[in-house]
C-alpha cells in the first residue's frame, strides 16, 4: 500500500510538470511562432490605442450606430464575466426583456430574433445579416446618409458561411461601426 | 430546419465514422503494446517515467489492485488541485492577483475535475489564475481521460482474456493513453484551434477603449459611464484541445465553448465536436478488434448512432420552433438569419450547430457548451438531460462511455437469455448471478444519487431553492439537471442555478464522487469476474452479438431502463413546461 502511495505521488508530480507546465508553455511558443495575431486576441489598434478585439463584442445603444445583441455579461459586454441570461422560454422576466427590446428596435416590421435575444457568451461580436439590414433605416435617418450607401456597407461586411457550408452568415458589429465612422 | 443545417450535421457524423476505424486500430496498437510510429520518441520518455516513479511495467494486476491504484492516484491528483487552488495567490502566473479559492468551492472544483465532470460553480476568468488553470485543472483533463481509457481497457481485457486473474497494469495503461494518444493529439488540435483564433498567451488582461461609451444607471441610482472594456487573456488553446479530446468540458471562461476566445469560428466548432466523439468512437471499434469480433464493435456503435440521431433530430426541431409568447419578432428560418430560439445562442453557430453541439456534448460525458441549455425550449432542453440520464453511453466519455455501454450489453445479453430460457453468454463467457448483480449495482447507483439528492433539495426549501433563476417546472429542471450532470460526470448545466453555495458545492461534490467511483468499482469487479471465466464454444442457442437484432435489443434495454426510472420526474419538469408554454403560461 505504502509503495502504491509513493508511486501515485511521484507519478502525479512528474506528469503534472509535463502536462501542466511543459505542454502549455510549448504550445504557447509554437502558437506565437506560427499564429502571433490569433494567439494574442486579434486586437484592433488605432493611433497606438487598442480599441477592441475582432472577436469580442462591444455595447452599442446610440441610434447612430448599428446595435449588437443584448448582453447578460456583467452590466453588458463585460468580458471578465462572460455569461448568457439563462432564462428559460416560460420566464416572465425574459418575455418582458424581449418585448422592451422590441419596443426600442422596432419600426413596425417584426424584429429579427437575434437582435433582441441575449447571446450565450454575452460577448457575441456578430449579428445576422437580417439584423444588420433591419437597422439601416434608423442609422440612415440619424446620420443623414442614403440607405443605398449603408446597404452596400452592410453587404460588404457580411461574412458568408465558412467554406460556403459551416456555421451561419454573420456581420461583425464592431467592424461595421468602425467602417461606418470612416464614411464622411 | 434548413437543408444547410442537415448538411452540416451529415458532414459531422460522416467524419466521425470515417475516423473511427483508424482511431480504433491505433488505440488497439497502443494498449496492446504493439509497435507504433511514435515509439522512437515516446518509448524513452515512458522508460524515464517508470524509472522515476518505480513502476514495474511487466507487473500484472488483479482487479482489486487495479482499482486500488486508480483510487490512490485519483486521491493524489485531487489533493494537488485543491492545494494549487487554495494557494494560487502565493504562486506564480497570477497576473490579475486573484485571491486563493474559498474552501467549499475549491473542494467542489477539485472533485469535479478529478472525476472528469468539470462542473464549474465559479466564473473562471475572475476566479482562477493561469497557473491554477494549467497545473490544477488542465492536468486533470489528461489524467481523468487517461484513467477512463485505462478502465475501459481493463474491462475489455476482462472480456477478451480466458481464465486469467489479471487485467493489465494500471500505470502502464495510464501512461500509454497519455503519451501515445492524448498528448500528441492535443498538441495538434491546440495549434489548429489557435489558427482559428483561440488565444494562447501569458499576457495580463488587456484594456481597450470602447468605440461608444456606455451610459448606465448604477445600483445606487447614479448614472455612470463606462469607457473601457477589459479583454481577458491566457493559455486557452492548450486547455481547450484536451478539454474536448478528453470529454472533460471545463471551460477556460465562464461561457465555455460559446466564448469567442474559446470557439471563434464554425470550423473550430466542428473540430471541437469531432474531438468529443473521436476517442469514444475509436474505443468502440477497438473493443471489437480486441475481443476478436470487429462486427460486435460496429453493432454497438450502431446502437449509439440510433440515440445520437434521435437526440439531434428532436433537439434541432424543438429549437427552430417559434416561442408563442413573443410578439413583434421575426423567428423564421431564412437565408439571412438562422431564426428559431436564439436566446442563449451565438449568431455564428445558429440553431443547427448549437443543437448538434448540445446533443454531442451530453451523448458523451463532455459537458462543454456552445449555447446555454437553460434557455432552450422545454423539449430542446430535455434532450441533453435525457442523454445524460441514459447513462452517457451514446459514444460516451473517453473510456467511461465504453464501460457504461458494456454494462448495458451484459444486461441486454442477460435479458435475451431469460427470454429463451438459456444461461446467457457474452462472447463465449457465461453471465452468472454475480456479474448481473455488479451490473445492476452500476445501473442503480446512478438514479439513486440523482433522484435522492434532487428530492432532498426540492423538499428542503432553505437549502437550495433561492439559487433558482427560473420558476415553475423550469426551476425543477434546473435542480434535476444539476444533479444529473454531476452524477453523470458531464459538467454541463442549466447555468441559471447559482451553484456556488455551501449546499450545492458539497452535495454536488458527493454526487460527482459517487457517480464516478461507486460505479467504477462494481464495473471492475465485473471485469475481474469475466476475466476468470472459461470460454464456452458458441452453439445454435447462443445469442449473436453482431446482428441488427442485437443492436435493437441493446437500444431497447437502454431506453427501457432510462425511461422507467426517469419518466416521472421529466414529466414534472420539461414535459409540463412544454404544455404550459403552449397554453401561454409564464413564471
Amino acid at each position: 500500500m505504502k509503495k502504491h502511495i509513493i508511486t501515485a505521488c511521484l507519478y502525479t508530480a512528474s506528469t503534472a510538470i509535463l502536462l501542466g507546465v511543459v505542454y502549455p508553455v510549448g504550445i504557447t511558443i509554437l502558437a506565437k511562432a506560427f499564429f502571433p495575431k490569433q494567439a494574442s486576441g486579434q486586437l484592433i489598434v488605432r493611433d497606438g490605442q487598442a480599441i477592441g478585439s475582432r472577436l469580442i463584442g462591444q455595447p452599442f445603444d446610440s441610434p447612430t450606430y448599428f446595435h449588437g445583441r443584448p448582453s447578460a455579461a456583467g452590466v453588458g459586454y463585460d468580458a471578465t464575466a462572460s455569461s448568457g441570461s439563462n432564462l428559460g422560454p416560460t420566464s416572465q422576466p425574459l418575455v418582458d426583456r424581449i418585448h422592451a427590446s422590441v419596443q426600442q428596435e422596432s419600426y413596425g416590421m417584426p424584429v429579427p430574433i437575434d437582435l433582441i435575444t441575449a447571446s450565450a457568451s454575452g460577448l457575441d461580436p456578430d449579428i445576422s445579416p437580417a439584423a444588420a439590414l433591419y437597422q439601416i433605416p434608423r442609422v440612415a435617418r440619424e446620420r443623414h446618409m442614403s440607405r443605398t450607401v449603408l446597404q452596400q456597407l452592410v453587404i460588404q461586411h457580411i461574412r458568408p458561411r465558412q467554406f460556403g457550408l459551416l456555421g451561419e452568415p454573420t456581420v461583425n458589429v464592431l467592424e461595421l461601426n468602425l467602417a461606418l465612422d470612416q464614411i464622411k | 430546419m434548413s437543408l444547410n443545417g442537415w448538411l452540416q450535421i451529415a458532414l459531422f457524423i460522416t467524419l466521425v465514422l470515417l475516423l473511427a476505424r483508424p482511431m480504433g486500430s491505433y488505440i488497439t496498437q497502443v494498449f496492446g503494446r504493439r509497435r507504433t510510429l511514435l515509439d522512437p520518441i515516446l518509448v524513452p520518455c515512458e522508460r524515464v517515467l517508470y524509472r522515476i516513479t518505480g513502476i514495474d511495467a511487466a507487473h500484472e494486476m488483479r482487479w482489486t489492485e487495479y482499482a486500488g491504484s486508480m483510487l490512490v492516484f485519483s486521491a493524489a491528483t485531487l489533493v494537488l488541485t485543491y492545494l494549487v487552488e487554495r494557494l494560487q495567490h502565493l504562486l506564480p502566473l497570477n497576473p490579475q492577483h486573484l485571491p486563493g479559492v474559498e474552501s467549499a468551492l475549491a473542494l467542489n472544483t477539485a472533485i469535479s475535475f478529478t472525476t472528469n465532470t468539470n462542473w464549474q460553480a465559479y466564473t473562471p476568468e475572475s476566479t482562477m489564475s493561469y497557473l491554477t488553470q494549467m497545473l490544477g485543472l488542465a492536468t486533470h483533463n489528461f489524467w481523468s481521460a487517461a484513467v477512463g481509457m485505462a478502465l475501459a481497457m481493463a474491462l475489455v481485457r476482462g472480456i477478451a482474456r480466458r481464465e486469467s486473474k489479471t487485467l493489465g497494469n494500471f500505470w502502464v495503461d495510464l501512461t500509454r493513453g497519455t503519451f501515445w494518444i492524448l498528448l500528441p493529439m492535443s498538441a495538434v488540435v491546440a495549434l489548429a484551434l489557435v489558427s482559428q483564433g483561440v488565444i494562447q498567451n501569458f499576457k495580463p488582461y488587456d484594456s481597450v477603449k470602447l468605440l461608444q461609451a456606455q451610459q448606465l444607471v448604477g445600483s445606487d441610482g447614479k448614472p455612470t459611464t463606462i469607457t473601457t472594456q477589459t479583454i481577458p487573456q491566457g493559455p486557452v488553446a492548450s486547455q481547450e484541445a484536451i478539454k474536448m479530446l478528453g470529454t472533460n468540458g471545463g471551460g477556460f471562461f465562464n461561457a465555455n465553448s460559446a466564448h469567442p476566445f474559446e470557439n471563434p469560428t464554425p470550423l473550430s466548432n466542428l473540430l471541437q465536436m469531432l474531438c468529443i466523439f473521436l476517442l469514444p468512437a475509436g474505443l468502440v471499434v477497438s473493443l471489437g478488434q480486441m475481443v476478436g469480433s470487429p462486427r460486435h464493435g460496429w453493432a454497438v456503435l450502431a446502437a449509439m448512432l440510433i440515440f445520437w440521431f434521435a437526440g439531434t433530430l428532436v433537439c434541432y426541431w424543438a429549437e427552430v420552433q417559434p416561442n408563442p409568447l413573443l410578439h413583434g419578432v421575426d423567428q423564421h428560418v431564412s437565408m439571412l438569419q438562422s431564426g428559431g430560439n436564439m436566446e442563449g445562442k451565438e449568431v455564428r453557430f445558429g440553431i443547427a450547430n448549437s443543437t448538434l453541439f448540445a446533443t454531442v456534448t451530453t451523448d458523451a460525458s463532455c459537458g462543454a457548451v456552445n449555447s446555454m441549455h437553460d434557455s432552450f425550449m422545454p423539449i430542446g432542453g430535455m434532450v441533453p438531460m435525457i442523454n445524460i440520464l441514459l447513462g452517457e453511453v451514446v459514444f460516451g466519455g473517453v473510456g467511461a462511455g465504453l464501460y457504461g455501454m458494456l454494462v448495458f450489453v451484459v444486461i441486454a445479453v442477460f435479458i435475451a437469455g431469460l427470454m429463451v430460457g438459456r444461461t446467457p453468454e457474452y462472447l463465449g463467457k457465461k453471465i452468472e448471478a454475480y456479474d448481473v448483480q455488479m451490473c445492476m449495482l452500476y445501473v442503480l447507483i446512478f438514479p439513486l444519487v440523482i433522484l435522492g439528492l434532487s428530492a432532498v433539495t426540492v423538499l428542503m426549501p432553505h437549502l437550495g431553492l433561492s439559487s433558482l433563476s427560473n420558476h415553475g417546472p423550469h426551476g425543477l429542471s434546473e435542480i434535476l439537471y444539476a444533479y444529473t450532470s454531476a452524477t453523470g460526470n458531464n459538467g454541463s448545466a442549466f447555468m441559471g442555478l447559482n451553484a456556488n453555495t455551501p449546499w450545492y458545492n458539497y452535495s454536488l461534490a458527493v454526487a460527482m464522487f459517487f457517480g464516478r467511483y461507486m460505479m467504477i468499482v462494481p464495473m471492475l469487479a465485473l471485469a475481474g469476474s469475466l476475466a476468470g471465466k472459461k470460454i464456452v464454444p458458441a452453439s445454435a442457442g447462443t445469442f449473436p452479438v453482431t446482428t441488427p437484432l442485437f443492436t435493437v435489443l441493446l437500444a431497447g434495454v437502454i431506453l427501457i431502463v432510462g425511461a422507467l426510472t426517469f419518466f416521472p420526474v421529466l414529466s414534472l419538469g420539461p414535459v409540463l413546461e412544454h404544455l404550459l408554454l403552449r397554453a401561454g403560461h409564464t413564471f
